[in-house]
């Protein structure tokens, strides 16, 4: 990447991959790849190789979010490092599969971009999700979609974060983005979800596209969601949760959360409410897939960031 | 209508967990555990979670579907090394709350479930002959106000019967949705759990010898057949989703002509058939393993005598 008159140059981004299954019953994810593996025509562009992967076929034919460990989890240095053989997680197999296809992870053949496409039980709407802050490509696509699909809207949350960040099967990729659809629940497949991420996906490839012929993009703002805490539900000693979203709470992701406003019910009707310093913006309000993880929901607080000029080496 | 008297419920069974991942049932019967809830009035209340191992594991079943398999055919069935865990479970039940069919079988069995179909609050039973349940229905959709409620009509004889509720001399399964499965919302239990208040306190007034005047009960939907998603001939795989206008819109009328499905290459599937019915269990994540999209069922208005417990 270089820069000259406050343009930063990105190579052509020629190879690009579409990962459906990362969690095997995401259902939109894993319809799409397999329709565009069958039929790929509709993601067809110019001068770009776009390759549609189902990540995790295993759980894909259980349906089942994974086998032996979280796909999505399983893109450490640590595991990427560990000598290969049959005695490893089925997933870490995988991880080090799709790092040597995709991969490798951080070098100059990585792929340019990958869409990793996620399904969630809680209320987000179309939410893009961006691992670094920095990365101007990714800030400049997500701003054209925000800009395509308007006045329909669609969250960015940025991952970014020393102890919550995670890593993704997409984080193979020099610029990866996830592409997280709810309400839905795991198994199910909804129409309108399913036409949502469709359309978000089209208008990424049409960015990519334009990106690819030469298009300058101006300098752009992008408001985002940075992550910020996660919280538990009240548990017991055992371990068991003793308390539900509130009702108040539950379905209104990217909605300002309040000192004081009520966070969760307990089984027997008590309200226990929010004690943060601020306001804060959750999201991830009740994913099924999360209660094994301690998490009821994601605080989040708003910043604005600023992506420079971009266009094609 | 000749007025009915009927024994009064001396024990009855509210079972949650009967599918692992129904969340409402299980942090429901959990909490009436915990606060040690034994009796309701005079009646003996047994909280049983059918299935922990599935519960355990928040799955719906371990090997077979616990909920198919009360049939008498199943129950009766020699047990052996290669028995599913659920039919070995559900013979146990079977000798907790029946045997079914039998003078010792439970009064009331209520049996507690999700659905990610958007249900609102169904009771489902077998018979439309029950007064018990029938008044429990009526009392159940005169106080919650909050969500529409039905009642569903499997029309099985007993030995066929093939659900837990079946266990009890009277017995209904509560189902709400919609609601993710692994996943409880707040609303949804709540819901829940009025019901089951609505349950018990009927119960407790019918054993102290109130009277339940007679009258019509509407919404209830009785069993027609299912519809099965469109799918490839040679991988089965689903080619389409519920349509737009018919997800979400459980027992809503589906005339000849309306959309029911939607391609994914784009094209829509129209209901064939000749009868106005009305969908519902519409895109319930359990059922496709089954084969079916959604239910129909025709709707009917049932007119109930007045009830009363039998006074010895």
């Amino acid at each position: 990447m270089t820069s000259s008159t406050n343009v930063s140059c990105f190579h052509e981004a020629r190879r690009v991959a579409i990962f459906g299954g990362t969690h095997g019953n995401e259902m939109s994810g894993v319809t799409l790849v397999n329709l565009w593996i069958q039929n790929g025509k509709e993601i067809q562009r110019k001068g770009v190789e776009t390759k549609p992967f189902i990540t995790n076929p295993r759980a894909v034919e259980k349906c089942t979010r994974y086998v032996d460990t979280d796909l999505n989890r399983a893109f450490t240095t640590e595991n990427l490092s560990a000598p290969s053989g049959d005695d490893l997680p089925y997933e870490v197999q995988r991880a080090q599969q799709i790092n040597e296809i995709f991969g490798p992870k951080g070098s100059p053949e990585a792929y340019d971009v990958i869409f990793d496409l996620h399904n969630t039980t809680s209320n987000m709407g179309c939410t893009l999700i961006l691992e670094s802050s920095k990365d101007y490509f990714n800030l400049q696509m997500m701003h054209y979609i925000k800009n395509a699909i308007a006045p329909d809207s669609c969250p960015v949350l940025l991952t970014e974060h020393p102890l919550l960040k995670y890593s993704t099967s997409r984080s193979v990729a020099k610029h990866p983005i996830g592409l997280e659809v709810g309400p839905q629940p795991q198994g199910v497949l909804r129409s309108n979800i399913f036409e949502s991420m469709r359309v978000v996906l089209k208008h990424a490839l049409d960015f990519i596209e334009l990106f690819n012929k030469g298009l300058e993009f101006p300098p752009c703002t992008v408001d985002v969601f940075r992550v910020s805490e996660k919280m538990d539900y009240p548990r017991d000693t055992n371990g068991n949760i003793i308390a539900m979203v509130h009702p108040n709470l539950q379905d209104c992701d990217w909605e300002p959360l309040n000192p004081g406003d009520p966070m969760f019910q307990t089984f027997d009707g008590t309200t226990i409410r929010y004690e943060g310093a601020g306001t804060v913006y959750p999201t991830f309000i009740n994913e099924a897939a999360y209660y094994e993880k301690q998490q009821a929901f994601v605080t989040t607080r708003r910043e604005t960031l600023a992506a420079g000029a971009i266009k094609k080496t | 209508m000749e007025p009915v008297s009927l024994p009064a419920q001396s024990r009855v069974a509210l079972c949650g967990g009967t599918h692992g991942n129904e969340m409402s049932g299980v942090y429901l019967v959990r909490e009436l555990q915990r606060q040690k809830l034994e009796k309701v009035g005079s009646a003996t209340l047994t909280t049983v979670i059918s299935n922990p191992r599935a519960v355990q594991m928040c799955k719906r079943y371990t090997d077979v579907d616990l909920n198919r398999c009360f049939t008498d055919a199943i129950l009766s069935s020699p047990v052996t090394d290669a028995t599913p865990y659920e039919v070995r479970r559900a013979q146990e039940l079977n000798t907790l709350l029946g045997p079914k069919g039998s003078v010792g079988a439970m009064d009331l069995v209520c049996d507690l479930h999700n659905t990610t179909a958007n249900m609102g609050l169904s009771l489902i039973s077998y018979s439309d002959q029950d007064c018990v349940i029938l008044h429990i229905y009526r009392q159940i959709q005169r106080k919650i106000t909050s969500v529409p409620v039905r009642f569903i009509l499997l029309d099985l004889p007993l030995a066929d019967a093939y659900s837990q509720d079946s266990l009890g001399k009277h017995g209904f399964s509560i189902e709400v949705g919609p609601q993710p499965h692994g996943v409880v919302r707040a609303d949804i239990f709540n819901i829940m759990k009025e019901a089951v208040d609505q349950t018990l306190a009927w119960v407790q007034c019918f054993n102290s010898g109130s009277a339940f005047e007679g009258g019509e009960v509407d919404d209830v939907y009785t069993f027609v057949k299912s519809v099965d998603y469109p799918r490839d001939p040679e991988t089965n795989e689903i080619t389409a989703a519920i349509h737009p206008q018919l997800q979400d819109r459980d027992f809503c009328l589906l005339h000849p002509g309306d959309p029911m499905f939607l391609m994914f290459s784009g094209e829509i599937v129209k209901y064939e058939g000749v009868e106005v019915l009305h969908p519902y269990f519409v895109n319930e994540c359990a059922y496709y393993e089954k084969s079916i999209a959604f239910h129909l069922a025709r709707k009917m208005t049932l007119t109930i005598p007045p009830l009363q417990v039998k006074r010895d």
